[in-house]
């Protein structure tokens, strides 16, 4: 029964980290009409750089309860770069072919992979220290990290202020505006260059804010971009690309078939999960919740 | 449009003349360099028919597939295989086995992946391919997981040239650079037939307007499943060619990333073009070769690259040069 209970927490845990990185990728295409190939290296830059800053903050002798501030500076560093990316290498592309938007994003992920290894070389990354500082709780009889518990608790923050933000917020308004009819927008005198930068701006806060927090529990590692994409394009497909609570239903999907993978049958858990995504795409392609 | 009115004036010999000197320089090219450079070349001829499957769906019939390691890596590991369960040596026995099974596999793949176009196609693709690359990676004691399987050199010519006992390197690097070159010939001569043929017409109408296509009587479908079967066969069949040079399969080649580069090469050599897969596959194994061998950071390159392509040079390199002898040509003309 406990071991029920851990596995669900497990769940919860990924689907948290999982709707973060997701729910950004959903965010950007819903808006820019743009398959960001390069958003799992933001995740990957968020996980980096967090780890990074418990680094130095350790070095400097910060205490370990101040060591949680690291997350939303970690998820501003990757918000900062999207701020870079969009107008200096996405802008010129709205108006050609989604081909070579895609193509620019991939090399963008070329770079930004290697740019990774340029800085913090190619040894994992670890944050544990996080982690360890924080109480561990008893599940009868079983210990579980409470760091974890946090995570859950700051992806469901994430989802309802993400939620929030889009829905009662006058800014939700022109980004919903923009998605849905951008030339009219335009027209309406509304700044659609400036709602495009926040728009991925905000897009790869998510994502480094699903990498900073998941550093303490798993180490930063090359490669953990590529694979976290291929994961949240499962998501967003089974949800429907574009759409929020799409990311949120595909997060817990996938956690889910996941972590029940994992325990049941480990060797094909990848391969259902492919498989659902191409079955959605066959039965629904705009996912379950999307309109596009 | 605009391709074929630049198309018109040109002599329809022309073509011909220019692969009739490039396949002479290609023949010629082991004379005049080293083993290594004959080893590159291969490789890249392989990289060639690759992209050259590739761009059958992109160029001509307008469809982005982001999966096309699926079928690379399904011809290197139908090879491996071969070998391993049934004992099979010869290269001829592994294209005759290995093209079925890569148009079987292609054929169920494009059956799913065609009800879609746009970037629902291309994630289709690319979650189908992801598909056989985690199993390649998970069931280990078949496809021995990350390790990959080992092939080593076959024999040529139904047994007619092996390469056992010492020398057998070098003689081998020799051979397989020619036996590639024709099959490269023949898969580069039945495309042109392919996408000449009243066939490849239909694809390139449905590319530029679908609609309009569907009123003329084609069935996009039908026509978009055939090429992407074919597509995928050309590419399974780069994939057989690639294992013995090679020596060794690995999960790296079912990976998507690996997609993404079979897409970089062919838009290196412009996907506008019928010879610009070719010019790509060939630059590109070189280009990544060099930049493997030269910085640690050969992704920075690359990545770099790309996005500059994209942004400067969309047309690729065989764009890029006919458009500058066009301009040679006009000031030339203004000239007399």
């Amino acid at each position: 029964m406990s071991i029920l209970a851990i596995q669900l927490l497990n769940s919860l845990f990924y689907a948290s980290v999982l709707f973060l990185i997701a729910a950004g990728l959903s965010l950007i295409f819903g808006v820019m009409r743009i398959v960001n190939l390069a958003h799992g290296s933001l995740f990957a830059i968020g996980a980096y750089t967090g780890a990074w800053l418990v680094g130095q903050a350790i070095g400097f002798g910060v205490p370990a309860a101040w060591l949680l501030l690291v997350i939303p500076i970690a998820a501003l560093a990757a918000a900062l770069i999207g701020i870079v990316i969009e107008p200096l290498l996405l802008r010129p592309f709205y108006r050609r072919a989604e081909e070579y938007q895609l193509l620019v994003t991939f090399g963008l992920l070329l770079i930004l992979e290697d740019l990774m290894r340029l800085v913090w070389g190619g040894l994992p990354l670890t944050a544990d220290t996080v982690m360890d500082a924080m109480p561990v709780v008893h599940i009868g009889g079983l210990v579980y990290p409470g760091y974890n518990l946090l995570v859950i608790v700051i992806g469901i923050a994430a989802a309802v202020v993400l939620w929030l933000l889009i829905y009662e917020t006058k800014f939700g308004v022109l980004l919903r505006a923009t998605s849905q009819d951008r030339r009219m927008a335009s027209a309406l005198g509304l700044n659609v260059g400036l709602v495009y930068v926040a728009a991925f701006a905000i897009g790869c806060f998510m994502a480094g804010l699903g990498g900073a927090i998941v550093v303490p529990s798993h180490a930063a590692v090359l490669g953990m971009g590529v694979e976290a994409l291929i994961l949240a394009f499962v998501v967003v497909v089974v949800g429907g690309l574009g759409s929020l609570k799409g990311a949120l239903v595909g997060a817990l999907i996938v956690s889910f078939v996941r972590t029940a993978g994992i325990q049941f049958f480990p060797e094909v858990e990848l391969a259902v999960l492919y498989l659902i995504a191409a079955l959605v795409l066959i039965a629904r392609p705009t996912g379950l919740f999307g309109t596009a | 449009m605009k391709a074929a009115a630049i198309a018109l004036p040109r002599s329809p010999a022309r073509p011909y003349a220019a692969s009739v000197i490039g396949l002479a320089v290609l023949a010629a090219v082991p004379g005049f360099v080293g083993l290594y450079q004959t080893q590159l070349l291969t490789y890249g001829l392989i990289m060639a028919i690759a992209a050259l499957g590739f761009n059958l769906l992109l160029g001509y019939t307008g469809l982005l597939s982001f999966g096309h390691s699926a079928y690379f890596g399904l011809g290197a590991y139908t090879v491996a295989f071969l070998l391993q369960w049934l004992g099979l040596h010869s290269m001829e026995l592994y294209i005759l086995l290995g093209l079925p099974v890569a148009a079987i596999v292609s054929a169920l793949f494009g059956y799913i992946c065609v009800r879609h176009t746009r970037i629902f196609f291309g994630i289709l693709t690319l979650a189908l391919s992801q598909v056989l690359y985690s199993l390649a990676l998970k069931f280990f004691w078949v496809t021995g997981g990350t390790d990959g399987l080992r092939v080593p050199r076959p024999t040529l010519l139904a047994g007619l040239i092996d390469f056992a006992g010492s020398g057998g390197f070098p003689r081998f690097i020799r051979s397989y650079y020619y036996y590639v070159l024709g099959v490269f010939v023949l898969s580069t001569a039945i495309m042109w037939v392919i996408v000449h043929s009243p066939f490849g017409k239909a694809l390139q109408a449905i590319r530029d307007n679908e609609t309009r296509a569907r009123f003329l009587g084609l069935r996009v479908r039908r026509f978009r499943w055939a090429a992407f079967l074919l597509s995928g066969t050309f590419t399974g069949l780069a994939g057989i060619l690639w294992v013995p040079l090679n020596g060794l399969t690995t999960p790296d080649v079912l990976y998507w990333p690996f997609s993404g580069e079979i897409v970089f090469m062919t838009l290196l050599g412009g996907f506008r073009s019928f010879f610009g897969p070719i010019v790509g596959g060939i630059a590109f194994t070189f280009i990544k070769t060099y930049a493997v061998a030269s910085t640690e950071y050969w992704q920075l390159l690359l990545g770099t690259v790309l996005v500059g392509l994209v942004l400067l040079l969309p047309t690729g390199i065989v764009g890029g040069l006919s458009q500058i002898a066009k301009r040679l040509r006009e000031t030339k003309e203004s000239a007399t």
